[in-house]
């Protein structure tokens, strides 16, 4: 127990001690170099607190988080919603596996354009839009493969009881493929945050990724690295948000694991 | 047989084919028996003989691709409520990310029953099978034959007048499966059920039954039907020791025996038929 203990301790130094130690290499090295290019750490956490903690939240850090949750939770319940019945159904898979590898296969970016053009702009409508499309896919898929590898006889089990089409669904099928589901989760998160940066940095008028646009064009460096250190803490943040309400909703699978593994 | 009335269940040329065409297999060619009120037949049979598949016909599970399971003169097509089902992989036929506690509650949840019916159903199947310390337990925190007792309470808070039974201790060890034997045998008076059992194990089905159903090999018949006519209450070393018991399981032994052989003879893949020893 207390070996155990010892280890978790450690590891949790470790994550928190090398990071210290880069940004403790960052500020030695900027102070010696004086570059106006790489601004001390001390001087980009005073920008940072100034602008994300205080005057920029309101304007440009809300409608950034507000797209990429707005996105990811679109992107969570189409792609639920698509692979429970494609998961179940063979025909279904054949039918729509062509169509979801190819645009699986297409580089957002690569759709970008054609807002623009279409549409002229890309409006907050299109950015969740983009984040949601992009976020689906890792979701998708793994809520096939997730129902596809249920076990039929849990399926038999629930229906030698009697239990309905469709309370079979709720209480067995999304239950049993949760853990992949977060799988793909995990998955999509990050992604989230890449094209909110990516949408932002195109057009907009607000937003983590456009304040980035605009300083790097303005040569404001120390706002710039000031929101390059906020996307990074925001992309870790969530995903440590996501973490938790895993290990929350998946507290059987974790345990169960262990021993099936023995 | 005189504790026993009229057939509850009544099993009538049922035959099984996988696929069609030139691929076709034939499972099950014709099987018949009819089983009683209360009574406890087992079946038993070499290896792939299609035990499983004749046991999911029973209980709706499968249909059959000729032939009829009647239930009270009443033709099967979907899982009857007045069955339940023990499967023998009870590692996966109870969910992971329930308790024992939700597990049994699973069947009641769309009965149309109170709140506090349901918790007394669930509490007094639990202790008839000896788990009520572990109510609170995910499954997976249990033993295998303790998981299994979950499987059997499970069905037995369903409120069955049959249970359907598939080799559902064949992978516990001796002395656990001696202990889920003997408990099938109680329920079986305490809840008054009909138990159809299937199992591969010889000694289990004669300590167990009113009747021994022996298949033949796929595709699949009855060979013969043996009435076990062994006093109650059985008893794991006395019951065992009588000459009728060793008689009977003699008998048993040697129609599967002589099963198997004819099987080598043409020339298809023999699988264990019998447990070591057995």
């Amino acid at each position: 127990m207390t070996g155990r203990r010892l280890y978790h301790a450690s590891a949790i130094a470790a994550e928190i001690a090398v990071p210290i130690a880069i940004l403790a290499a960052w500020q030695v090295w900027t102070t010696r170099a004086n570059d106006p290019m790489f601004p001390r750490l001390s001087t980009i956490l005073t920008e940072f607190r100034e602008m994300w903690l205080f005057s920029q939240v309101e304007l440009h850090l809300v409608p950034s988080l507000t797209r990429i949750v707005l996105g990811f939770l679109i992107a969570l319940v189409v792609g639920v919603l698509l692979g429970i019945p494609l998961g179940l159904s063979r025909r279904g898979r054949m039918l729509a596996m062509p169509h979801i590898e190819w645009w699986r296969a297409m580089p957002p970016p690569a759709l970008i354009p054609i807002s623009i053009v279409l549409l002229h702009s890309i409006g907050n409508r299109q950015k969740v839009a983009f984040i949601a499309f992009v976020c689906l896919f890792p979701i998708l898929l793994n809520t096939i493969d997730g129902v596809r590898g249920i076990d039929p006889t849990l399926i038999d089990t629930a229906r030698s009881y009697g239990v309905g089409r469709l309370e079979r669904i709720r209480s067995i099928v999304v239950p049993a493929a949760l853990p992949q589901i977060f799988a793909g989760m995990r998955t999509s998160l990050p992604l989230a945050v890449i094209m909110m940066v990516l949408t932002e940095y195109f057009s907009s008028t607000s937003g983590v990724g456009y304040v980035l646009l605009i300083s790097k064009n303005t040569f404001q460096l120390v706002p710039m690295w000031a929101t390059i250190l906020l996307i990074g803490l925001l992309g870790y943040l969530l995903n440590l948000l996501l973490l938790l309400i895993e290990r929350r909703v998946l507290r059987w699978h974790r345990g169960w694991r262990e021993v099936a593994v023995q | 047989m005189s504790r026993h009335g009229a057939p509850v269940l009544e099993i009538r040329n049922l035959g099984k084919t996988y696929g069609a065409g030139a691929k076709a297999t034939r499972a099950i060619d014709e099987v018949s028996f009819s089983v009683a009120d209360r009574e406890l037949v087992c079946v038993v049979g070499p290896s792939g003989c299609g035990k499983t598949t004749l046991l999911k016909c029973v209980g709706g599970l499968l249909r059959p691709s000729s032939g009829e399971v009647l239930l009270r003169g009443k033709r099967v097509t979907a899982p009857p409520e007045e069955m339940g089902f023990v499967f023998q992989e009870y590692g996966r036929s109870l969910m992971p990310w329930l308790s024992v506690r939700k597990n049994v509650l699973l069947p009641l949840r769309h009965k149309s029953l109170g709140r506090s019916q349901r918790k007394a159903l669930v509490e007094e199947a639990l202790e008839a099978v000896g788990l009520t310390g572990f109510i609170d337990h995910y499954p997976w925190q249990l033993s295998g034959g303790m998981q299994q007792r979950v499987a059997i309470a499970r069905a037995l808070a369903y409120q069955p007048s049959i249970l359907l039974m598939d080799e559902p201790f064949a992978s516990v060890d001796a002395q656990t499966r001696g202990d889920l034997e003997d408990l099938v045998l109680r329920v079986r008076e305490e809840f008054a059920v009909t138990i159809v059992f299937v199992t591969h194990d010889i000694d289990e089905s004669v300590y167990l039954s009113d009747r021994v159903v022996v298949l033949t090999h796929a595709p699949t018949e009855v060979k013969e039907i043996i009435g076990v006519d062994l006093p109650f209450p059985r008893d794991q070393i006395r019951t065992k020791e009588l000459p009728e018991f060793t008689h009977l399981r003699g008998r048993v032994y040697r129609l599967i025996k002589r099963e198997q052989e004819d099987e080598t003879e043409a020339d298809e893949p023999v699988l264990e038929a019998v447990r070591e020893g057995g």
